[in-house]
């Protein structure tokens, strides 16, 4: 066994690696093989044999001692190819070399032979370095931008309407920090229904970006239906602001729930009016099984790709039409209010997928395109607008972002808490909430009453309180009730992040 | 737009047609064809400029058919066309084949005993050519194929963010299991002290996204392999990744041509455990100037071989440096009976006629 996996190794390297000169002639020229040659040939079988006996490469190691001679000239790396044969030096090349180095290259300081692996005696990275070497890439990035990037880069406006309820920390925070990466200047826009609360100021002054915080006179509803127009006149109200302040640059829906792809503020950028890019929908599904029931009896066999929603290009790259949520796959199994368990589907083109350039707002100025509509010609109107298409007289002008549409930039969601959520640590709601009510729906065992009952507080899902149906009657989670015995006074604002 | 110091980056756009005139030699196809056809895999290891470049010769407008009026002789041997079955070329007939081919044209024409064959070069892309250091050697860059680099670009905008890339071998386990012998101990030691750093990306695998990575770090490691130079140096030129080369006896391509010392960073083999401290000390305005230098597209050219042959490529850089070399002095035209290198020492062996 180890013999053969001897001779196999022993006949590997003669095929692969280096072989020694004097070998090579010999076997084709195909002469006589001289005496040296048979007597290293029997020399090598018995170190060989030797090897055997003692497990490892005596015979390379003998050899290299006996005939390891310490030339110090370059390019004489004995090569150990056969197992037990150091070839001595490839000296053909030796001699040239002497002779023909009469005036050219400078004396090497090149040594032969074996040398030392060198390891310092702590291999880690020093964090200091690391820190510098982190300085270097960043500068270089800069510079590349510098060079290839966007010139004259546009301030990017963006629009998000809010509301104060259970995950409107865990949204906001996430489009807070895809804003602050943003390398252009940025003004924030952030719409509240139901005015401004302290909790929503608190959250976004943490971004230290330039925020307008709006409040807007009407509460959020609890249907989605309800809701997608209300966000769409809370938008517009924003855009109502960028007339009023006649800022200057480019106007992205930065919805509070949606996830932003880094190269959206970059490809949005090259926007002239109006541009569209490819937004993916994510469908929050409560439960796998039905998502997968649902497409077995559609009869499709490949995996629900991903549905998406923006512009529709043709060969050359121009617009032809518009890709658009198909929502019949979903019919009577969507999410009518906030608590369902069912997906929430967007609209047919969703706001976040457009992006406008601010002068299309302003009044009374000379060189706005023709086909778009005034502002102040909406108000009032009744008239829905379920996206910006809506303020253009025709759809051809829209200009397609991202390699026609081809990239998904950006993605959009719709989820909220449910009833039966759970509360992270120290998530209070500021102001305290109108309608508190002690739920007793839990399996744990009610507490005994040690505290006075009038300082207690619970937590109710906000744009619930304002309905009479079920929803109001729920809520506790284990959390509060561990706040309960151990509040004594009235609620502060605790920041959630 | 960019600033080159001194006259280097001017050279590399010189137009060698009209400096300088070139005879090809024709030798028996035993030297050239028949060894290509016997293996066609020649044309694309890293030693194929030699073909390349007779092939360029052969129909470039510095060729001459007039030996009398010629500068300099081309002797075409294809002297490292001989590999294993993996393609790891083995050089050891090439001196064999040299001598052979020279015996030739000495006894066939008069023009090698002339000059004792100063005016005369070869193109040897290995080692032994670097051996070959008489009056006429130019150091060439090995072969790296141009297409198969071009299809493998990306956009200059996507940001560089790996510090440090290498990918090849640290240890060559078939020739030199225990270490030491392979790279002086060099790439080993590159390994064993870097092998858990994060600004480091370092490793042995062989990705298909090599080029493009390239393409993304800052600094790309040259260590010497069996030899000091490696077709990395091509590729992080081509691919605007500053060359760290470790290699302590390397003569560098073109070196009257390009400013090695401007674009790459030099390290020691014996400060390689120091090479992090060495490679985040260097300022922040030194290596965007080394890019800024590297990106310049004659520099680019200038490493690489095309098919066709295009305007300041490294078929011509060869010859501008042949024409820098002309005029020949006189001394190099030996009066009869003078001897200055004796073109028949060496190992009986490689003497025997090829």
């Amino acid at each position: 066994m180890k013999l053969s996996t001897l001779q196999q190794s022993y006949i590997n390297r003669r095929t692969n690696s280096f072989r020694g000169s004097t070998q090579l002639d010999s076997s084709t020229d195909g002469t006589v093989k001289s005496p040296a040659t048979i007597f290293w040939l029997v020399l090598h079988g018995v170190c060989c044999l030797i090897s055997l006996v003692l497990g490892f490469r005596f015979s390379r190691l003998v050899f290299f001692f006996l005939f390891s001679t310490s030339t110090n000239n370059i390019y004489t790396v004995p090569f150990n190819s056969d197992a037990g044969i150091t070839i001595p030096v490839t000296t053909q090349l030796n001699h040239v070399n002497s002779m023909n180095r009469t005036a050219v290259v400078a004396a090497s300081r090149v040594v032969v032979g074996r040398h030392g692996i060198r390891i310092r005696p702590w291999p880690h990275p020093d964090p200091v370095e690391v820190m510098k070497a982190h300085g270097i890439i960043e500068r270089v990035q800069r510079e590349q931008k510098a060079l290839f990037g966007v010139k004259n880069p546009k301030t990017v406006i963006a629009v998000t309407p809010t509301y104060v309820r259970t995950f409107q920390a865990l949204h906001l925070t996430g489009v807070m920090h895809s804003l602050m990466l943003v390398p252009y200047d940025l003004i924030w826009i952030v719409v509240e229904a139901g005015g401004v609360t302290n909790e929503t100021a608190s959250l976004i002054a943490k971004s230290g970006l330039r925020t307008i915080h709006v409040g807007f006179h009407q509460r959020m509803p609890n249907s989605w239906d309800a809701r997608h127009k209300v966000e769409s006149l809370m938008r517009l109200h924003a855009l109502r602001i960028v007339r009023k302040e006649r800022l200057d640059g480019v106007v992205m829906f930065a919805d509070d729930s949606n996830m932003h792809n880094m190269e959206l503020f970059d490809e949005i950028q090259n926007v002239k009016w109006i541009g569209a890019v490819s937004v993916g929908i994510l469908l929050h599904s409560v439960d796998a099984a039905e998502v997968s029931s649902m497409v077995q009896k559609e009869g499709e066999e490949d995996i629900m790709p991903m549905p998406v929603q923006g512009p529709a290009c043709n060969g050359t790259d121009k617009l032809v039409g518009w890709h658009t949520f198909n929502s019949l796959r979903y019919s009577g199994r969507s999410a009518v209010y906030i608590d369902d368990r069912a997906p929430v589907l967007p609209r047919k083109l969703e706001w976040s997928g457009f992006v406008l350039n601010s002068r299309l707002l302003w009044k009374d100025v000379d060189d706005k395109p023709e086909w778009i509509k005034d502002l102040d010609a909406l108000d009032g109107d009744g008239e829905e607008i379920e996206n910006p298409l809506s303020l253009l007289k025709s759809t051809n002008v829209v200009e397609p972002l991202g390699s026609c549409g081809r990239h998904v930039l950006l993605w959009w969601l719709r989820v909220e808490a449910r009833t039966d959520s759970k509360f992270p640590a120290r998530w209070i709601i500021d102001p305290p909430l109108d309608i508190t009510v002690p739920s007793k729906h839990t399996q744990w065992p009610d507490a005994p009453p040690e505290l006075p009952s009038n300082d207690e507080k619970e937590k109710v899902f906000a744009g619930t309180e304002e309905l009479s149906n079920k929803h109001t009657t729920k809520t506790k989670t284990s959390r509060s009730r561990r706040s309960r015995s151990k509040r004594k006074h009235d609620t502060k604002v605790i920041g959630v992040q | 737009m960019y600033n080159f110091i001194g006259s280097a980056g001017d050279v590399l756009e010189d137009d060698p047609v009209g400096r300088l005139k070139v005879f090809v030699y024709e030798l028996p196809s035993k030297y050239n064809k028949k060894i290509l056809q016997k293996d066609p895999r020649c044309l694309a290891h890293m030693f194929a400029a030699e073909i390349f470049m007779h092939r360029f010769l052969l129909s470039s407008a510095v060729r001459t058919l007039n030996p009398e009026e010629a500068d300099w002789f081309y002797t075409p041997v294809y002297t490292t066309c001989d590999l294993t079955p993996n393609g790891l070329p083995l050089p050891f007939k090439s001196p064999r084949m040299m001598r052979s081919a020279i015996q030739l044209i000495s006894s066939n024409w008069p023009y090698w005993n002339r000059t004792e064959g100063a005016d005369h070069f070869f193109v040897v892309p290995h080692d032994f050519g670097a051996c070959f250091h008489y009056q006429g050697s130019i150091t060439i860059p090995p072969y790296a194929p141009p297409q198969k680099m071009h299809t493998h670009l990306i956009p200059d905008k996507t940001p560089r963010s790996i510090f440090v890339y290498f990918r090849g071998l640290f240890y060559d386990v078939g020739n030199d299991p225990e270490g030491g012998y392979y790279a002086r101990g060099a790439r080993a030691a590159v390994w064993e002290n870097f092998k858990n750093n994060p600004l480091f990306d370092i490793s042995t695998e062989h990705p298909t996204t090599y080029y493009e990575d390239m393409q993304r770090a800052v600094f790309c490691l040259c260590p010497l392999g069996w030899a000091p130079w490696s077709p990395r140096l091509v590729e992080a030129v081509v691919f605007g990744c500053i060359p760290v080369i470790i290699a302590d006896d390397i003569v560098l391509p073109f070196a009257d041509a390009i400013p090695w010392e401007e674009i790459g960073v030099f390290v020691d083999e014996q400060d390689v455990p120091k090479l992090d401290t060495i490679l985040t000390s260097i300022p922040p305005e030194v290596i965007l100037r080394k890019q800024r230098l590297l990106a310049n597209p004659s520099m680019k050219q200038a490493m690489l071989f095309p098919q066709p042959a295009q305007a300041g490529d490294a078929f011509h850089q060869v010859l501008n440096g042949l024409a820098r070399k002309l005029p020949h002095e006189r001394s190099v035209f030996l009066k009869p009976g003078e001897k200055s290198l004796n073109w028949t020492a060496g190992p009986v062996g490689d003497l025997k006629p090829w």
